[in-house]
């Protein structure tokens, strides 16, 4: 009987041992941070573990905790942020899958002394510091004018295909962009019609097609949705339209590398993963060691990121959306 | 019969001397699992130092308690040789029915009263159906699971409930003199009432008749019928429970809440020694297996293990903790 009992225990210890190597060991000065994202396995957060690691090796004194639940659940970030806390971390940075369910548990790991942080996807104001929006709408919207003015050279018919009419946050990007058109920099661009692809792939097409036929002289589509961009860049493609009209706006680089290189798409922007894991990083590691305070009004340093100010409530935005093209689409199209 | 009192009969080996009866402790399953749970506390506290601190214990606990809670009634349901898949459906159907009374003005007490109404309900329904037309569980409650959560879908889509009386999140994140949780208490509360309900009434032993032979019990004068159907009832009660003290602990409501359980939970249950089949199990059991799948858990947390590699670590143990004693006893036979 002995031996049964000896072999059942053995496995377990060896699974459990083994489990305590793969985990290493840290440095018990150093500064904390754990990186809590959507889930794992997820391109766009591994870059972001990239960015986090580059802050870390920067600051020099931070053990980067990455971790996340398998399936982007809520629940499963509870439980991490549970075990972040009874480890006593210095600081947690998080991508929230749901912005009410995780309040509770970080408001008990902020009573705890716990620095924390939401990046990409916010916790509600509850329940962090501050959070760290890639972007904001005004540079969101002045980059892909920039864009479209600079592929140009100035001049000449644009079109915007949104997502559908109802979108809030691309309404809000084209009353941004229409802003910046109105501004005599900008005076050679003119914006001849707005349509709306519902972020459908084949209605966007149609829709893209729709505007070579109304308006021949049109240069450039402004496309502020990844599903529109493709599908526009798809149809001028189709067209034989390459070099004649371009577009531009919000797209994945992984998506967009072919549209790239056929020529279709001269430039397009999104917000840079990896920019965001360093900024989120260094600024809990700023906030942790007290020489920030991250309250409204103040601004907190970055490192090569400059700094970040936090507005009245409770926001901050990184930077300008991260700019590709062909020299450097193809190394972010491996990552998201 | 044995002379001396024993709160919990082994199902087998009750008979004999005093020499065979020890033996049979160290034969027992529980025996097995208090063993795996020493290994596994051993090695989380060589792992990571912040494992043997009390507070950090406690705390851990409430990751499992809703879990745990519905441990308990879905054991009766396996020793009876049925299953019930729609217990996370159901805690999906009651989070978004405290949610939307909460809006409604509703205070928490109600809000508890409430929640264990809907559980209750959803588990007469699943139990109905099952004894009215005599359909297999594991084919009603396939179906209610989508069914249940389903309606949660329609109510809410992509919204959530938050807002809850201000007393509310007491009962999932309150503690007792601000060390052990509300929601651990209940369930130890709970453990008490299902273990003397099985091992010391003679419901329990109708139940244990009932998973070894269904038509035999039926013709010595038990319920059958009946006490299936209460059983379901009574998963569907638990159900409703949990949801309420989860909804409390995380503070907002969303369709998707809990999604998964029914499998962690009958994996639970089936670590803890009942039969897949039905007949045999125990509440010691099932109970020590709540504390191996959460000690294991949070001793993986503890030392940052990624989560898909903490599935497979949990996944092997269940195999390798069920498998490793039936292939010793096969190989050792002559």
């Amino acid at each position: 009987m002995s031996k049964k009992y000896g072999f059942s225990s053995m496995l377990f210890a060896s699974v459990v041992a083994a489990t305590a190597l793969i985990a290493g060991t840290a440095s018990a000065d150093n500064v904390r941070i754990a990186m809590v994202v959507k889930n794992l396995g997820n391109g766009f957060f591994d870059a972001a573990h990239d960015g986090g690691q580059e802050a870390a090796k920067e600051l020099g004194n931070v053990d980067l905790i990455y971790t996340g639940p398998t399936t982007p659940t809520a629940e499963g970030q509870i439980d991490i942020i549970n075990s972040l806390i009874a480890q006593n971390v210095n600081a947690i940075v998080v991508s929230a899958n749901d912005p009410d369910a995780l309040v509770p548990i970080t408001k008990k790991a902020m009573s705890r002394g716990i620095t924390v942080l939401s990046f990409d996807a916010g916790i509600a104001p509850a329940g962090r510091l501050f959070q760290i929006n890639p972007s904001k709408a005004d540079l969101i919207g002045r980059k892909q004018i920039e864009m479209a003015s600079k592929t140009l050279g100035g001049t000449g018919e644009i079109a915007i295909l949104s997502a559908t009419a109802q979108a809030t946050n691309q309404n809000i990007w084209i009353k941004e962009m229409k802003k910046v058109l109105a501004t005599p920099e900008f005076s050679g661009l003119k914006l001849v019609d707005v349509v709306y692809g519902d972020d459908q792939s084949d209605k966007s097409y149609r829709e893209a097609v729709g505007l070579f036929r109304k308006h021949p002289d049109l240069k450039a589509i402004i496309a502020p949705t990844t599903v529109g961009i493709t599908a526009s860049a798809k149809a001028v493609t189709d067209q034989n339209l390459v070099g004649k009209v371009f577009v531009t706006g919000l797209g994945l680089p992984s998506e967009m590398a072919g549209h790239v290189h056929s020529g279709a798409v001269d430039t397009f922007a999104i917000w840079n993963p990896i920019d965001l894991g360093y900024t989120a990083v260094y600024a809990a590691y700023e906030i942790a060691t007290k020489k920030a305070t991250g309250k409204a009004g103040t601004t907190v340093p970055v490192g090569r990121m400059k700094e970040i100010t936090i507005d009245d409530k409770g926001e901050a935005a990184m930077s300008e959306p991260y700019v590709f093209d062909k020299s450097n689409v193809d190394k972010f199209a491996k990552m998201f | 019969m044995s002379s001396l009192p024993r709160l919990f009969p082994a199902s087998d080996a009750t008979k004999g001397t005093e020499k065979m009866r020890i033996m049979a402790v160290f034969k027992r399953w529980e025996f097995i699992l208090v063993l795996i749970l020493a290994a596994i506390c051993v090695f989380n506290s060589f792992a990571s130092p912040y494992f043997l601190d009390l507070h950090n214990l406690f705390d851990s606990t409430q990751s499992f308690s809703e879990k745990a809670i519905l441990v308990l009634s879905m054991a009766l349901i396996i020793i009876i040789g049925d299953i019930d898949l729609s217990v996370a459906s159901i805690i999906a159907l009651c989070g978004t029915a405290v949610g939307w009374l909460a809006t409604q003005g509703m205070t928490t007490p109600q809000l508890v009263v409430a929640s264990v109404i809907v559980g209750t309900l959803a588990g007469m329904v699943n139990g109905g159906i099952i004894v009215r037309f005599q359909v297999p569980a594991i084919v009603v409650t396939i179906g209610t699971m989508s069914l249940f959560r389903g309606i949660s879908y329609i109510i809410l889509g992509d919204q959530a409930f938050s807002s809850f009386p201000d007393d509310f999140s007491d009962l999932g994140q309150g503690y007792l003199g601000g060390m052990i949780p509300y929601e651990f208490i209940v369930y130890l509360v709970l453990a008490v009432v299902f273990a003397v309900f099985l091992h010391r009434t003679t419901y329990g032993r109708s139940i244990f008749a009932m998973g070894n032979n269904p038509q035999a019990a039926m013709y010595s004068g038990i319920k059958v019928d009946t006490i299936r159907f209460w059983l379901f009832t009574v998963n569907g009660m638990m159900a409703g429970l949990a949801a309420v003290l989860f909804t409390s602990r995380i503070g907002a409501t969303r369709p998707n809440m809990a999604l998964g359980w029914e499998l962690e939970v009958v994996a639970t249950v089936v670590l803890g020694g009942v039969a897949i089949t039905g007949g045999s199990g125990t509440m010691p059991g099932v109970i020590l297996s709540v504390f191996v799948f959460g000690m294991l858990t949070f001793g993986l947390g503890l030392v940052n293990v990624p989560g898909i590699i903490m599935t497979i670590i949990t996944g092997c143990m269940l195999i390798g903790a069920i498998a490793t004693p039936i292939i010793v006893r096969k190989l050792s036979r002559p």
